[in-house]
């Protein structure tokens, strides 16, 4: 056991560092509040703003060097994750379903012209991806999913709809899970594809969410053609690539979360010390107290599960089912934590972005009832909990 | 950055654990629990025999000298095993305040022997005020001829009756100013004076006495480190067996998730094993994210405390407040899932809960470790 970092590891991130600090834009917060008015422009900075990471060989830099990474280590790329996150740089536009899922899928089980036509512009956003896993009635229960794929002549025919598409309106591209064999048992009749968003046939409608906003969408695919070419991992072998994909999402891109739940809980400690609770700051307030050490000591310890969740993937080549753990307790001390900032600001809370006397412009009601998404999302906590109890701790089948 | 443990440590721990397995299994520590001291002998010798007692004690004084996170890996498998008797007062605490604050001559006189199991000990801290901080300590030491008298009781004081040495955390200054005047004696438990009363407690597998000193002479050369400054090397020997503590403690939860875990496979209810249920699935998941969560807290506070960082009370803190929760809900839930079969004195699950209560009330429950975190961060 070594928790300090090497030389070249403290090497990297002072040049990560350094790098943010002479090509972070300052003024892209104020675009990002303004995004839901003017999102063309939003897109638009967000996909300069990773080109400029990819020439800088700073976008998946844990990918191998012929597919435009650099071949880094998993402590480089948390690294560069937490230096990121510490300058609250925005985020990839590309990162959480392109780089983290659609990658690493391609990377796992996709033919050698599939990684040489997709993972760079993956890494350059030149193209932008989406996810359609989630239907009306395959959400948690995922393999009973209904979007049917016919095979005809070198072509699948797809029709359904999806739900929670991120993104789907700004993507190029999107990874479909269909079904190919409706007569196979669930799990076993299932392909996995890559769909160009602008085909034929192929309708997006946003749904808006209970922040007001509308980052998700439904989409409809009527005759969507996709060619043969664009199927990874085998006819009917879609699940084993979900899967993949599932387990990178749950697993140490969680990082970024946690340096993320770090700064927020620093500005909430600075907000009780200036905000007044009955009469006196209400960082003086007892019980209050306890709940802030208690959600210091979660992100401590997020952050120690997913070191050593990482150091476990160095040493045997992939995330396991462990990663569920890592998934459970961010986002259910997520939900802890945004319950806390509501409470220390008691009538304020309900004040919200743009109000008059809004505290923090309403980011809190904001992100409090975005919490509510983290523990549905990407498996429910549900869901992660029948995980661990029967592929970590062993327990029959229910 | 490898946050997992090394080949050799991965063998320490195996050792531990098949060690334990067979020299302490749950009937050794039943018949302990019934016996008048807790205390056994032959069990002793085994742990010497292993080099555990002189574990982080340097090669010059008669140890193995190994850091923190090996006593810290070891320690999980004795909580794991409920090992009873004096190891934890002994090595973990009189030994850190030992090796912290003595002269060579009194590292001669006392290390040596405790590295190589020969003398026991333990530490005399707090009082019937219950506190762990400095303002709990009024058991006061004078100076007189030469020597110094203490007068006053100590409560809670761990397996006194069988240390020979009993060190205690004694008020020579005033109370202006609680960290000051604090001072550290050796004292020889046999010394005329000292009386030592068994308290009958929640835990039988880890005994507490009364100590009370009736004008117990000191001689000066007993002192350990300088008079007036003992407050500053308790607080880190505190710090380091509180993360101790929990490393036995998360021992100690994981032997109970993996008995409820087992139970739950082979318990034929309504015609299928309860472990299928998801209510029960769902305890089972949270018990391991609790007990998984400790230990990642608890091996970053012993990586700490073996590099004697600055962040070491914090990081205790930390392992303290979050582990004190996790051990008592993960018995408690072990009990649940064993349904009647737990509640039972003939099952182990009792001896964890009882264990995971009397072990979250030593050195701070959560309360009082949340509240020293808000204040180390500035709260």
């Amino acid at each position: 056991m070594n928790l300090n970092y090497t030389p070249e590891e403290e090497q990297f991130r002072h040049h990560v560092r350094a790098w943010l600090n002479e090509h972070l834009p300052r003024d892209w917060q104020q675009l990002a509040r303004a995004q839901s008015k003017r999102m063309d422009e939003w897109m638009a900075f967000l996909k300069r703003w990773q080109r400029q990471l990819y020439e800088a060989g700073l976008a998946g830099i844990s990918w191998p060097k012929q597919y435009g990474g650099r071949g880094a280590t998993m402590i480089e790329q948390l690294i560069l994750i937490e230096e990121m996150a510490r300058a609250q740089a925005p985020n990839m536009l590309n990162i959480s379903i392109g780089i983290e899922l659609v990658g690493p899928a391609i990377m796992h089980h996709g033919t050698e012209a599939q990684k040489q036509r997709y993972l760079p512009k993956i890494l350059s956003a030149e193209e932008i991806w989406s996810q359609g896993f989630s239907e009306p009635a395959a959400g948690s229960d995922l393999a009973s999913l209904q979007t049917r794929a016919l095979v005809k002549d070198d072509s699948f025919v797809v029709n359904g709809q999806k739900v929670w598409m991120s993104w789907a309106e700004y993507s190029d591209y999107c990874i479909l899970l269909v079904r190919t064999d409706p007569t196979a048992p669930k799990h076993k009749g299932i392909s996995f594809l890559l769909v160009d968003m602008r085909s034929p046939g192929i309708t997006i409608r946003p749904t808006k969410q209970i922040t007001g906003e509308a980052e998700f969408s439904e989409v409809f695919f009527d005759d969507v053609v996709v060619p043969r070419e664009n199927l990874v991992g085998g006819l009917n072998q879609g699940w084993n690539v979900a899967m993949t994909v599932l387990a990178h999402e749950r697993g140490t891109s969680a990082i970024g979360y946690q340096v993320r739940l770090r700064t927020e809980l620093d500005g909430l400690i600075r907000l009780t010390k200036q905000f007044e609770r009955n009469g006196r700051p209400a960082s003086q307030d007892p019980l209050l107290r306890q709940k802030l050490a208690q959600a210091y000591s979660e992100v401590e310890i997020l952050k120690h599960n997913i070191y050593r969740a990482v150091t476990q993937i160095m040493r045997t080549g992939k995330p396991g089912p462990e990663s569920s753990i890592i998934k459970l307790f961010w986002s259910e001390m997520d939900r802890r934590q945004k319950e806390i900032g509501m409470e220390m600001l008691g009538l304020y809370s309900q004040l919200v972005h743009e109000s008059k006397g809004a505290i923090d412009d309403g980011w809190w009601p904001h992100a409090f009832l975005w919490s509510r998404a983290g523990t549905i999302y990407a498996g429910s906590s549900e869901i992660q909990r029948n995980i661990i109890a029967e592929r970590v701790l062993g327990m029959p089948k229910g | 950055m490898e946050f997992g443990f090394t080949e050799e440590q991965q063998m320490i721990r195996q050792q531990a654990a098949e060690c334990l397995k067979h020299e302490c299994p749950t009937g050794l520590v039943r018949q302990l629990m019934e016996s008048e001291h807790g205390y056994s002998h032959e069990l002793w010798q085994t742990m010497v025999e292993m080099g555990w007692t002189g574990l982080i004690i340097p090669e010059a004084y008669g140890g193995v000298g190994l850091s923190f996170v090996e006593l810290a890996i070891v320690l999980e498998e004795m909580g794991r095993a409920l090992v009873p008797g004096s190891f934890f007062s002994t090595v973990v605490l009189a030994g850190q305040v030992l090796l912290a604050a003595t002269n060579d001559q009194q590292k001669q006189c006392w290390l040596v022997p405790l590295a190589s199991g020969k003398l026991r000990a333990t530490v005399a801290a707090t009082e019937s005020n219950g506190r762990w901080d400095a303002g709990g300590i009024t058991v006061r030491a004078e100076h007189q001829n030469g020597q110094f008298l203490i007068n006053g009781t100590k409560l809670f004081v761990p397996d006194a009756h069988i240390a020979d040495l009993i060190i205690c955390v004694a008020r020579t200054g005033s109370m202006e100013g609680v960290e000051q005047g604090i001072t550290l004696f050796a004292v020889n438990r046999h010394a005329p004076g000292l009386t030592v009363t068994p308290l009958k407690t929640l835990d039988q597998t880890r005994r507490l006495y009364e100590v009370s000193f009736e004008q117990v002479q000191v001689p000066a050369h007993y002192v350990l480190g300088e008079v007036g400054q003992g407050w500053t090397i308790w607080e880190r020997v505190f710090d380091k067996a509180t993360i101790g503590l929990c490393a036995e403690m998360v021992g100690g939860a994981q032997a109970a998730l993996d008995m409820a875990v087992n139970y739950s496979k082979s318990r034929i209810q309504f015609g299928r094993p309860i472990g299928s249920f998801q209510s029960l699935q769902h305890r089972c998941a949270d018990m391991l994210l609790l007990t998984e969560s400790a230990r990642s807290a608890v091996y970053a506070a012993a990586w700490v405390a073996s590099q004697d960082a600055n962040d070491l009370s914090l990081q205790a803190s930390i392992a303290k407040s979050y582990t004190n929760d996790a051990y008592r809900y993960v018995t408690g839930e072990c009990i649940q899932i064993h349904g009647g079969m737990g509640f039972t004195w003939e099952h182990d699950a009792h001896l964890y809960l009882k264990r995971a209560k009397a072990d979250e009330v030593t050195f701070g429950d959560a309360a009082f470790h949340r509240e020293r975190i808000a204040k180390l961060i500035g709260l």
